[in-house]
């Protein structure tokens, strides 16, 4: 009975373990590849070897991909963007959702309605349309008034800024708070932008994170159809288009593999410290319904 | 009194003002600006004035019809065969000649097929490549929704478990998620090369040299497929990890009662664990639905929409119109059909969500 029972265990972390390396083998791959020549590249890929940090490791690779394209700027532009966007969307989407939750406002419910309704949207339904729309919006510059957005870091984060799902997050988060905090400050004479300051923020650790998590995600890894459409110049390219750099290089492996473990490394390293936060992040879309 | 109102009218409007004005520009507006230009010959830049031109932008996309043609005959009346086939007459004849044959005028052939009495009947389509990307879309969905939701219950009920380490498998199984699908489809392109890819060397390895090595992505029958499994590899954690919450909302209780009862597996799955997360099961649907209709970073990465057009996607026929050729009337009807598609599905998800007793 008891051997029985040990085997059984035995046999699920054998399977645990089987499963774990279809996810993490190519991970690995990736990272040793990065750091080795071409040709020992292309023979470890044959044995296990193309798993091991062995043979002529060197920062060739990195070198030559940093020669290859300015990929200093594109991290700069990416993390800028992530950054920017980031915080304009945790004040914009949790000030709106306060305003939902707690005050009683005109066509408050209209409103929150056609927020909601945007979640069903697909931002690639409406990307072609927007590229004409911020072609010709104006914008205040050092020159004065220009028009057009194309070629620039505010058509990659203002429509970016606010998307019905983050809103959502904060209205369900605001709504399980105690509302008598909120009333009581209300009658100690706090304006509502003090209540929302002094007394919810405070309190909303937790979905600040979830949301900042997602938008980090969403901005950082899975900017790519926008980029590629409204920006040309290198001067504001993203990372992830940056890529395309490498796109034609089918023998250069090396040089690709470490530029992908540059852009990579960072976000698993911010994924394995806060794993914790990131997993809750995930559970937390599903919570709907 | 009637002061106050007016203060928090004010007040909520002003806090939800910014985000909803955000909202409303950069995505109710281009969707009723998709809708208009749908019907227009809009593009990003031209000299002349846009005008309304009806459905035409959808009749190029769907325009369909059918043609049945009698093999050739000669003299004799006998059907004239070419390399043991019937020979039939050009479909030139019919596609280039306005004049007598305007519904075949300018489309081209998307597949034919053979019918009794020396008859083969062309599907002529407008835009065969579009019908393609549709095609190859819907494909996509219909495989990788059902498995790769398949899949991450099925993890999601490994890692269910309180034994030791399971929060280590757990932050694997999920590690994929947190990387961009451009850099995964970046990295697959080499696992897949015909030649020095890793795939090909472990199959090889592991049938002693008698499986010949494939190029996964350079053929027209496994590079879709390909693509598919990638998606699925770098998808199936967030899955998991939202049919574990769902796992997690069933009472223990009923499990301990399942067990008194002495249920077998199967039966503490069909009869405890599935009804207990129905909603999961259909929120799930949804998300994997509209994430893979969505479909467009793995193809521009790894394909370009080839090998002939197998790998054609929807959103990548709509960036190739509306951004590559700058036909944003073009562009903008992929757009709506693309929003009927995703919203047929949500209208799915309610109905079914109703029939709950």
């Amino acid at each position: 009975m008891t051997l029985d029972r040990a085997t059984r265990l035995m046999g699920r972390y054998l399977l645990l373990l089987f499963i774990a390396c279809i996810f993490v083998f190519p991970i690995i791959f990736m990272i040793m590849s990065s750091f080795k020549p071409d040709l020992q590249l292309l023979q470890d890929t044959s044995s296990v070897r193309a798993l091991l940090p062995v043979g002529d490791l060197s920062l060739d690779n990195y070198r030559e991909a940093f020669d290859r394209a300015p990929i200093g700027l594109f991290i700069f532009n990416s993390v800028f963007i992530t950054a920017t966007t980031l915080l304009l969307s945790l004040f914009l989407a949790s000030i709106a959702a306060f305003a939902f939750v707690f005050i009683d406002w005109r066509g408050k419910s209209v409103v929150l309605a056609l927020v909601v309704a945007t979640y069903i949207l697909p931002f690639e339904t409406v990307a072609v349309p927007l590229l004409l729309l911020v072609n010709n919006l104006p914008w205040l510059s050092a020159e004065g008034i220009t028009w057009g957005w194309l070629n620039s870091y505010q058509v990659q984060i203002i429509p970016w800024i606010v998307r019905a799902l983050e809103i959502f997050l904060f209205v369900q988060y605001f709504k399980d708070l105690p509302r008598d905090l909120v009333e009581a400050a209300r009658v100690d004479g706090a304006t509502w932008f003090q209540v929302y300051r002094r007394v919810v923020m405070p309190l909303s650790g937790p979905v600040i994170a979830t949301v900042a998590i997602l938008k980090f995600l969403e901005m950082y890894n899975n900017q790519f159809l926008w980029p590629i459409m409204v920006v040309q110049a290198e001067d504001y390219r993203p990372i992830m288009v940056g890529l395309q750099y490498f796109f034609q290089l089918n023998t250069a492996w090396g040089e690709i593999m470490a530029y992908l473990t540059i852009i990579t490394v960072p976000v698993l390293i911010f994924y394995l410290v806060l794993q914790r936060a990131f997993i809750a992040s995930i559970a937390s879309t599903g919570v709907k319904g | 009194m009637a002061n106050s109102l007016t203060r928090q009218n004010r007040a909520g409007w002003l806090m939800a003002g910014p985000a909803f004005a955000l909202i409303v520009v950069f995505l109710i507006l281009p969707f009723f600006m998709a809708v208009a230009f749908s019907f227009t010959n809009q593009r990003l830049v031209s000299p002349n004035p846009t005008e309304f031109v009806g459905t035409r932008n959808y009749e190029r996309l769907f325009g369909i019809a059918t043609l049945t043609l009698e093999a050739e005959r000669d003299e004799t009346g006998a059907v004239v065969m070419r390399d043991g086939a019937p020979v039939y007459p050009r479909l030139r004849g019919f596609t280039r000649d306005q004049e007598r044959y305007p519904q075949y005028f300018r489309k081209r052939e998307w597949f034919s097929f053979e019918r009794a009495g020396n008859r083969r009947t062309y599907v002529l389509a407008s835009d065969v490549v579009f019908l393609k990307a549709v095609r190859n879309t819907v494909l996509f969905v219909l495989v990788v929704a059902p498995v790769q939701a398949g899949l991450a219950l099925g993890l999601a009920m490994l890692i269910n478990r309180r034994i030791a380490g399971i929060n280590v498998f757990r932050a694997i199984y999920f590690m994929p998620v947190v990387i961009s699908m451009v850099v995964v489809a970046m990295l697959w392109r080499f696992i897949y090369d015909g030649n020095d890819g890793i795939l090909n060397n472990l199959l090889g390895a592991m049938s002693f040299g008698a499986m010949p090595p494939v190029d996964w992505l350079g053929n027209p029958w496994t590079a879709l497929p390909a693509i598919m499994a990638m998606s699925i590899w770098q998808g199936v954690g967030f899955h998991m990890i939202i049919w574990l919450s769902g796992l997690q909302t069933i009472p223990a209780s009923l499990y301990e009662a399942a067990e008194i009862e002495g249920a077998s597996r199967w039966q503490t799955f069909r009869y405890v664990t599935w009804p207990g997360l129905r909603n999961t099961a259909i929120l799930i649907m949804i998300i994997i639905t509209m994430q893979a209709f969505t479909l467009y970073p793995q193809i521009a990465v790894m394909t370009q929409g080839g090998p002939l057009d197998s790998t054609q996607s929807v959103v990548f026929q709509m960036v190739e119109r509306g951004y590559g050729k700058q036909d944003i009337a073009g562009g903008s009807t992929i757009s709506v059909f693309l929003f009927l598609f995703v919203l047929s599905i949500s209208l799915l998800q309610g109905w079914l969500t109703r029939q709950r007793p």
